[in-house]
Formats: C-alpha cells, structure tokens, sequence
C-alpha cells in the first residue's frame, strides 16, 4: 500500500480526534452538547471500558471496536484517537523542528518488557480490588483531560479575556470574560510534573512513553502482534540501511535483523516513504512470503526496575493511610466563630455513592469542564488517597444547578451515570448542616436567609426566631445537597450552613407541605 | 386628569423633542421629564406586553423616558434557572415589549443585564429573556464578570456607603428597572428596591450588613431608574424569590409603572397582600426620602383592561 497517503490519512484522522477531543476539554462557552461528546470520546479505550462495565450498551462498545481495529491493523488507536499519543507527536515534531542540525533522530531500542507487563497489570489489578487509581493515573486520554483542565483551558480562558477587555473598551460585550473560579494547587502540581515527565519523554524519545508506561499501549502493542495488516519488511528488498529506523518514533525497527516489533508499532507509516528501495510496506501479514514475524527474544531481567516498582508501591500505600487521617481535616468555612469539618466530601449527582465513583472514575476532568457552575472542582485527599484528583462538589466555588445533568450526560467512563432530570432533582448527594452560632441571624441579630433564597427545594426554611427576625431550618428530607446554600452563606470565614456528604446517594422526598396558589380575579379592583 | 390636559402635556413633550440637536442633549440629561401627572399607573387584565403598552401610553409613551440616540439599560430580574410560569424572573414578553419601545423612541443602543443567582448563561436562557432581547433587537449582556464592575460611593447611606456597580448603569443614559413581583424569604417581597441587587457585584456583603438596611440605602445611590415596571402578571406568592414549582404561582395578571421606587413598591406590597410598613425597608426608604410610601396623596391612573 502506497506509504505516502497512509501517513496523510493517519495525520487527518488524528487532527480531528485531537482537535474535536481539545475542544471538548477547554469548552468554555458550553459550546458541545453532550451528544457531540459522546460521539467524539466513544472511542476512547479506558473510559469506554469503564463504561461498559457499568451499563452494557452499544454506546458503551467503543472499546471493542478498538480491539477490532487493532487486530485488523495494529495501534491505530494510538496513532489516530489516542489525544496524548497525537500530542506527543505533536511535542516530537516540535523537537524535530527545534534540532535540525542532529540528523540521526531515532534508533531501535530494546523493549522494557517487564516494566510493561507490571504496568499493565497493576492498574487492572487494583481495578478488580476496587480502586481506579492507578487507571485513573495511567489512562491517556484522562491524562490528556487533565492537561488540558489544568493548562489549556485557563489559556483559553485567558485568550477570551484578553479579548472581552479589548471588546469592552469599545462597549461591545458580545465576547465576555470567563472567570475559572477555583485553583486547586495539589491537582495543579501533580499534573505539572506528569505533563513535564511526558513531554521530556515525547521530545527526546518520541512515543517511548507510549510503549513503556501506557498499559492501553501495551495491551493493544500485543494484540497488534496478531494482526492482519502489519508494517513488514521484505528481506529481498531491504539494504538494511537503518534509514526507516532512524524515521521509527517508536524505535521499534531493527533494520540488521530486518524485523518491526508491532508491539511498539504505533503505525504511524513515517517508516514506509523513507525507504529508498520498498524493503518495508504495510500489507497483510497472513500471505506466503510476509515477513516481520520474528519477535524480540532474550530480554535480560532488569532487578532494578522491580526494586523501584515495589518500592513505589509501597510508598503508595503508606501514603493512604496518611490520607485517611488527612481528608477528615478539611476546613469548610468563622466569625462565624465555630469551625466546621466536612467528613465526607460530595460526589456528583449519577455517580450513585462515594466508594463505586472511586472505583469508576478515571480523573479526566471532562465534567469539570462541562459544569456550568464550575462546583464540580479537582480534589486533593478529600475523596482519600484513592479518590485523588476525581470531582467533587466544591460548594465554596459554586453549587449544584438544579435543573442541570450534564456531569452524567458527558461523562465517558460511566462513573457518573446519565439519569433523567426528575430523578436527579430528587437525588440526595448529601444533607445541609445548620451551625446556628455562625448564622448573622443569631450573631447580628438582622435577617438573611440567602441559604433558604437559594434552596431549590425549600429544604432550607425560614423559622421564627426573636422578635419579627426569621431563621433557617433544614429539613433533611428534602434536602439533595446541592449546596446552594452553603455558598451562598456570606459568613466569614466559617459557613453558617454546610452539605455534609452522603457515602451512598439517597432519595430525597418531595415537598408536599406546599399549597397551591389560585389565580386572582383580575377583573376585580386594586387593592390600593 | 382630563383628555385636554393629556393633549396639552402630549403637545408639550412632542414640542420638546423637536428642540434640535445639543439642546435636545443638554434637556434630556439635565432634568428628569415627568411627562404626566400620574405618579403611578396600575394595569390589570391583559397580557404582559398589553398591559405595557397601555400603560405607557399614559405616561405619555417611551419618548418621553427615551431620547433620539440615548443608550438605555433595562434590568430585569433574571436571577433563577427557571421557564416564565414559575414567576421566578421577569416575564420575557414584557422585556422584550419594553426594549422594541425603547427602539422606536429612538434609542441609540438598549441593553440587558442581569448579575444572576443561578448560572447566567442557563438562567438568561431558560427564562427566555436572552431571545426576547435578541429578538427585539437588544443586547445582552453579562453580569458575572467582576472587570465590569466599578467603585461607586452612596451619599446618604447608613451602612452601605459604597459598592460596586455595574458600568451599564453608569454609563447609560437612560436606566428602566423591570422587577418581578414575588415573595422573599429574607426580605419578605422583592420588587422594585431589591432588584438593585442585580446591579452591585456583592450582594454577600448586603447579607452579612442588615440586608433591609442595605436595600433602603442603595435606593439612595445618584444614579436611580429613570423608570420602573414591576411585572405582577405570574406572582410567586411562597417560597420565594426561587419558588419550588408552579403551585407557588398565582396569575395576578397585573402591572404597575412608576418613576418613584418606593411608591412602586408600596402598591406591589399592596398588591401582593402585604402592608408596606411591615417590609421594613420599604419603610426605611421612605424615611431616608428615597420615595414615598404614602399612595393615598398620589395621582394614580387605575387601568382594567
């Protein structure tokens, strides 16, 4: 097959998945319907896995046909859909444009075989025990997520503002500002050093990251060692030049044995134009006379690496128990003068209770963009240890719209399901918490009541208390814990009324204490 | 008032507008026009936008508020994400009858905010008031950027001496308050002088610092509504000023129109089936003179479709 228009197709194909995959992350202007990102991250291995365990369904099966592409033609995955693959690329060909003296870029490289293996086993391991920790930390595309929450949509955001300003000298305020409300700074670093790690890696090495660390690399890397098509190297042609292995980002050509390891391959087909003679094409590897079979053999064990991965995972559990103390002591809200601690924080309407959104949810921060009152925020140890980086509801940067789902309706890996809006304004996340001595009400003794101006539900009511003055009251049953109330509170620096979490979502019961109101006989005379 | 008086001061106001050019200007900014003499019109019985254009006319029509090439701001309540019928914001059809008025008086630019409870762009969407002005030709704008918010101070005022308003109610020329009627759990009923609220950047600051007082002393703030037009056709009777569902609504199908805030407010407390004494900062405007709560010694024009 003609090597050129293969490598045209596959740069077009992954333009697309990477620029429709970036615009969804930084969407600032709630742009994308939830439609149109389901259908752009369908996809996506990870998170339509996660999903199909969750709800089995054809919108969920997207993972099945990347299995099935790659058994035809190898990582296409990674090449074309893969968002931090396609970015990596992009940072390599930047590095390539940057070193134009050095010409001698790639050279075929052993393969970290063993690495690979435990960092593909580990992530599913802790999977089945319950955790998503480390897919959470190790999926691409939810990495590609969090850069682009983390860096590229403030830039956007700045972009946008930049321009409001310059608009608004002229007063037109068709463009306006965007404010991010909230800086998480743990979320913030820990990406930091993973895009840094990333980035060097892509830079120096091209996709070593790719076939090292990425477990969804190496399981499709191994299926692909069974596919039809692959890159093959005809041993007549083939001069052995090394020109191809040198164009091979993923350094998996060994131009002296004259093999590829698919493995690595991302078919990227860099490889295919560079050839001066046709040793190496992409074809059907199941004809008479393909080559391109012979494996990698004789991996010498590396005692190091396995030092340092249980040394890791050590150092990983014992900073959980750190963390289990740590989550308990997170300030809420004074003078209001009663400090209030949260003990369970708040996860998103859909994700049904606390311990199964850890276990689903792989940190992509898709609905943290997507949230309108941008409460769904990044979190540090507020979840635990293993609940790192997941939304929460951070009632302090806004709440919970009431006739809002998106969270559900966007989320790709079905740790935070879609339901219909009745039921969602019917969901107990959590149940407010009155602190009366931090209440204006109480202290200043002037009204308020901005908690129960904001309860959706009037859960939040207002009760006589000294004199004409008026003071809320919560009804846990009609509470959803959407925390309008605890945000709007204007107590400093304590809240006077906090959600306090519920490990498993509830039902709240409708209020039925209400009457109905008649119309008026307007044709009557004014009462004044 | 007879219909030779309205003709006389119709004949007046027309007459007026036809003084060209830098001294049509100078008048328009100088002195505030009271085209008739009704301190109040009450409409009741029709639909929003009827009701309007009835009662405008009796006040001598919009040119009379609006100048040839005047930039005008209509505030109405946008605060909820909510659809018309739960009363929670200002009926769409009035705001968009308002600003084709202000359009045919010849305004240069109209423009719309609102700084929301609920997230801005759903509340602005859902209630239906982003098309409305859209449609009529308006501009909408945000209200929750902090940059467009500027450092005012208040004369007069016992606890709120400064705030931060919005430059649209700066800058514009002419300035129509639209509130919706609807009962409040702090404040017992929002109407005219609660919907300032809107206007300010932090209303935090209100509720932490005797929110009844807060209100009484905005009223006193220079820049007051040149108009204001409270909708009472869907008023939330409970559980306000966000109501829970549409049992909170009753149809009232009523409107009033006052240049005076604190009369406005009287006759929508009236209205709504409250004494304005007993909303304590209606009261307290009118003690500091922001207007007057007294309707028995006012000129109102009573209309029943």
């Amino acid at each position: 097959m003609n090597g050129t228009l293969l490598r045209k197709i596959r740069i077009s194909v992954s333009s697309f998945f990477l620029i429709a995959t970036t615009l969804l992350l930084v969407d600032i202007y709630g742009f994308f319907p939830p439609e149109v990102s389901n259908k752009i991250l369908f996809l996506q291995f990870i998170p339509s896995t996660l999903k199909f365990i969750s709800v089995v369904s054809l919108g969920a099966a997207g993972f099945i046909i990347v299995i099935i592409l790659s058994l035809l033609f190898g990582r296409v995955y990674c090449s074309t859909i893969c968002p931090l693959g396609i970015f990596q690329d992009i940072i390599n060909w930047l590095s390539g444009k940057f070193r134009r003296g050095k010409k001698r870029r790639f050279d075929f490289s052993k393969e970290q075989k063993i690495l690979r293996i435990v960092l593909l086993i580990l992530p599913v391991l802790f999977f089945l025990l319950g955790s998503s920790l480390l897919l959470n930390l190790l999926d691409p595309y939810s990495i590609y997520g969090r850069f682009s929450g983390n860096f590229f949509r403030p830039v956007a955001a700045g972009v946008n503002n930049i321009a409001a300003y310059l608009f608004e000298i002229f007063r037109i305020y068709a463009v306006y500002p965007y404010s991010i409300k909230a800086f998480n700074p743990f979320p913030f670093l820990f990406t930091l050093s993973f895009f840094s790690f990333v980035v060097i890696m892509a830079w120096t090495k091209g996709r070593l990251y790719c076939n090292t660390v990425c477990p969804v690399g190496t399981l499709l890397g191994y299926l692909s060692k069974f596919s039809l098509f692959k890159i093959i190297i005809n041993h007549e042609e083939c001069l052995s030049c090394g020109i191809c292995a040198k164009e091979c980002k993923s350094s998996c050509i060994d131009s002296k044995n004259k093999t590829v390891d698919m493995s690595r391959c991302v078919v990227c087909f860099d490889c295919i134009p560079s050839c001066p003679t046709e040793g190496i094409t992409f074809g059907n590897s199941y004809k008479k006379n393909a080559y391109g079979k012979n494996e990698q053999q004789n991996i010498k064990l590396d005692h190091s690496k396995r030092d340092f991965l249980t040394k890791t995972s050590v150092y990983l559990f014992s900073l959980s128990a750190i963390a289990a103390q740590v989550q308990k002591k997170i300030i809420v809200t004074k003078p209001s003068t009663v400090p209030v601690f949260r003990k369970n924080a708040v996860s998103p309407p859909g994700s049904e209770g606390l311990e199964k959104f850890n276990s689903r949810c792989t940190a992509c921060n898709l609905c943290v963009s997507a949230c309108p009152t941008q409460v769904l925020q990044p979190s540090f140890l507020e979840y635990g240890f293993l609940g790192m980086l997941q939304p929460r509801l951070d009632n302090i940067t806004g709440f919970c719209n009431f006739e809002c789902k998106i969270c559900g309706d966007v989320c790709p890996t079905g740790a935070i399901l879609p339901m219909d809006l009745e039921k969602k304004k019917l969901t107990q996340l959590g149940k407010a918490k009155f602190v009366k001595d931090n209440c204006i009400v109480k202290t200043q003794k002037t009204d308020c009541g901005a908690c129960s101006e904001h309860c959706p539900t009037k859960a939040v009511h207002m009760i006589p208390f000294e004199g004409t003055l008026v003071i809320p009251e919560v009804r846990d049953d009609y509470c959803i814990g959407c925390g309008a109330c605890e945000f709007a509170c204007p107590t400093n620096p304590y809240k006077a009324i906090y959600v306090e979490g519920n490990r498993w979502h509830q039902i709240a019961k409708k209020n039925v204490e209400l009457k109905k109101q008649e119309s008026v006989n307007t044709k009557e005379d004014f009462p004044f | 008032m007879n219909r030779r008086n309205f003709l006389k001061t119709g004949l007046l106001a027309g007459a007026s507008l036809t003084v060209p050019g830098i001294y049509g200007n100078y008048f328009a900014k100088s002195s505030r026009i009271i085209p008739a003499n009704y301190d109040m019109v009450a409409v009741r019985n029709g639909e929003p936008e009827v009701m309007f254009d009835k009662g405008i006319e009796q006040l001598g029509g919009m040119k009379a508020f609006v100048k040839k090439n005047q930039k005008v701001l209509v505030k109405p309540n946008i605060g909820w994400d909510v659809i018309p019928e739960r009363g929670g914001n200002t009926h769409p059809k009035l705001v968009k009858r308002i600003v084709e008025h202000c359009y045919e008086a010849g305004a240069k630019e109209v423009y719309v905010f609102d700084h929301t409870c609920d997230d801005w762009r759903r509340s602005y969407a859902n209630s239906g008031i982003e098309k409305a002005v859209k449609d009529a030709g308006g501009k909408i704008v945000s209200g929750d950027s902090e940059s467009y918010y500027q450092n005012v101070t208040i004369d007069g005022a016992k606890v709120l001496k400064k705030d931060k308003v919005h430059e649209l109610v700066l800058e514009s020329d002419v300035f129509i308050n639209v509130p919706i009627l609807k009962s409040h759990s702090s404040a017992r009923i929002t109407v005219t002088l609660k919907n300032m609220m809107g206007v300010v950047w932090d209303r935090g600051y209100w509720h932490r610092n005797n929110l009844h007082q807060c209100i009484a002393d905005y009223s006193l703030f220079r820049k007051k509504p040149t108009l204001n037009v409270v909708d009472a056709y869907y008023v939330m009777k409970q559980n306000g000023p966000r109501g829970v569902s549409l049992d909170d609504v009753a149809l009232m199908k009523s409107m009033i129109i006052s240049t005076d805030m604190v009369a406005a407010d009287a006759a929508s407390a009236k209205l709504f089936g409250v004494e304005p004494a007993s909303v304590s900062y209606i009261k307290l405007a009118d003690s500091m003179g922001a207007g007057k709560m007294d309707l028995s010694s006012m000129n109102i024009k009573r209309l029943i479709l």
